[in-house]
């Protein structure tokens, strides 16, 4: 039976590179693959790309491809990664000179464009799924709505010859797809295939996460050699079966443990993962350590896809503006909650507008709460935290002002103020008709 | 005993929802857990953080629960105002969780 190794070489936009290297100097992979899109970078890339045609693209990509492609280029390994985020064919075109300044000649590099469905958004309307309203009622607030694109488009591009395929929004699990179905020629209706691929994307697609990283809990759930974490590589047969594991002598671990709890992650109902190409069912998974770092994943299904794409809305919400100072030794939680009381007033004595305010002491209450924080000791340092939403910059601006102000005019000892002052980009979605995106592969030649 | 000695959990986000899994180390436990860890515990566990519903699927196969936990995120990771808007510590918060044990299933 036919076996491909894919390697996953970033799990965000600003993942170390270090590991992807190593995969791609020691990993005997054939694909690596790279997913760097998060839920908003598009609507903010697409914000750079308005004020510099040609920006937009992920702005690691020059970084990341000098370090791998001569490796790729040398060993034929391909890359697929979403690193075009608002410009794909920037981003190509990018990629292509800078093979051609690496002494790389005729590599082909291709773009995934139309996740773009802006304008089919503004012409149908869309519900907003999220909130009650459409995507009219975002008015001049809309920057960006792209659909999350499926693998067949990046398969064709594969299918064309190309080296490196460079793609904007796609489903995270679809570029780890694309690699199995241009390999192994799987039918775009196999849907138990697609859902098994599926499952070997989901798990691959936030690399260190599946091989130790975001686990370890010192006593509980110890990890080797976490400082050189290594990358993972599904081993993916023509009929689907995974094997998942990471480069030999690389720091961390894949075991039972570490692809449980990234199969679950960012799963809802385990038996309908909706993906562009298929309805996955993650129910049915077995997981089955065969050797040391290597996990037999097994059980994926799926069902057929629906008539929709997911489309991620990029838009301006709103302004937050934050401040922060730390107090501590003997009371320092008194002076802490006086100091947060003192702020709450002067807010309101000054009249900042705002829509909603949040007070934390971090080392207390900030990450969950005061209910849920009652009962802890009281700690020797305690961090003040106030931030509010608000219509504009300028009443933002106030928020961390009062902060900062408690220096002269607050409780004894605070130090350490920090102040910000930023507009929210947020993202919401709506669905798509499928075939209002029109998904097309350009190539271009380094 | 807390949860913690008998389940590894990671915390998820998609836009104002959050979800856990609950993991069992070891299969013997998954009867405990589904007993004990209901969606109506990991509700009030989460009070003041999660304004929604909570609702619990299970994963037999792999001795494991997951909680999918809808308004919880502060109106959403893109927007919200806290300082852990992935709502990704939560994870380690329902590991506090107190689980009553018989002696000899320990």
């Amino acid at each position: 039976m036919r076996t491909i190794r894919i390697g996953s070489g970033a799990g965000y936009s600003g993942d170390r590179i270090e590991p992807a290297v190593e995969l791609a100097e020691k990993g005997e992979i054939d694909y690596l693959v790279f997913e760097c899109l998060g839920e908003r970078t598009v609507a903010l890339a697409q914000q750079a790309r308005m004020k510099d045609p040609e920006s937009g693209y992920d702005p690691l990509l020059e970084e990341r491809m000098r370090a791998v492609l001569p490796l790729c280029a040398a060993k034929g390994i391909k890359i697929v990664t979403n690193m075009g985020a608002a410009n794909p064919e920037a981003a190509a075109k990018k990629t292509a000179e800078i093979a051609r300044s690496l002494g790389l000649s005729r590599l082909k590099i291709a773009a995934v464009v139309g996740d773009d469905v802006l304008d089919a958004c503004k012409a149908n309307d869309l519900p907003i799924m999220e909130f009650e309203g459409t995507i009219k009622q975002l008015g001049n607030k809309l920057l960006s709505a792209n659909a999350y694109l499926g693998a067949e488009p990046m398969a064709e591009a594969l299918r064309g010859g190309a080296d490196v395929v460079i793609t904007g929004r796609a489903s995270d699990p679809a570029l780890f797809l694309a690699p199995m179905i241009h390999a192994f020629g799987w039918a775009m209706d196999d849907w138990n295939l697609l859902g098994q691929g599926t499952v070997a994307g989901h798990l691959l697609e936030c690399a260190g996460q599946i091989t130790g990283g975001y686990f370890a809990d010192p006593g509980y759930k110890d990890i080797p050699d976490l400082a050189r974490l290594g990358f993972p590589i599904g081993e993916v047969g023509e009929d689907g079966a995974l094997v998942v594991t990471k480069v030999p002598g690389s720091g961390g671990a894949v075991t039972a443990q570490t692809c449980k709890e990234q199969l679950l992650y960012e799963v809802h109902d385990p038996r309908q993962y909706f993906q562009p190409d298929v309805v996955a069912d993650f129910s049915q998974v077995c997981v089955e350590e065969i050797a040391p770092d290597r996990v037999r994943v097994s059980g994926g299904r799926g069902a057929k896809r629906t008539g929709t794409l997911k489309v991620s809305v990029g838009y301006v919400d709103s302004f937050i503006g934050e401040g922060q100072m730390s107090y501590a030794g003997p009371g320092a939680l008194a002076r802490g909650r006086l100091a947060l009381d003192v702020v709450r007033e002067r807010l309101k004595l000054t009249g900042v507008s705002s829509s909603e305010l949040r007070f934390d002491l971090i080392g207390v209450d900030a990450l969950h709460g005061s209910q849920v924080s009652a009962q802890a000791d009281e700690p020797y340092e305690v961090r003040l935290r106030v931030t509010g939403r608000t219509e504009n910059l300028h009443e933002a601006v106030r928020i961390g002002n009062e902060v900062e102000t408690l220096y002269t005019n607050g409780p004894a000892g605070g130090g350490g103020a920090w102040k910000a002052a930023r507009d929210v980009v947020a993202v919401a979605s709506v669905l798509l008709p499928r075939e209002l995106a029109k998904p097309r592969v350009h190539f271009v030649e380094a | 005993m807390k949860l913690r000695e008998i389940a590894h959990s990671r915390t998820g986000d998609k836009g104002n929802t959050s979800n856990i899994s609950v993991i069992a180390y070891d299969a013997k436990h998954f009867p405990l857990l589904k007993e004990q860890v209901t969606a109506a515990r990991v509700k009030a566990h989460f009070a003041g953080v999660v304004e929604g519903d909570v609702v619990r699927y299970e994963l037999p196969n792999i001795a494991a629960l997951n909680f999918v936990m809808s308004n919880a995120l502060g109106g959403g990771v893109t927007r919200s105002l806290a300082l852990d808007a992935h709502g990704k510590s939560l994870s380690s918060a329902l590991l506090d969780l107190e689980i009553t044990v018989a002696s000899d299933s320990k």
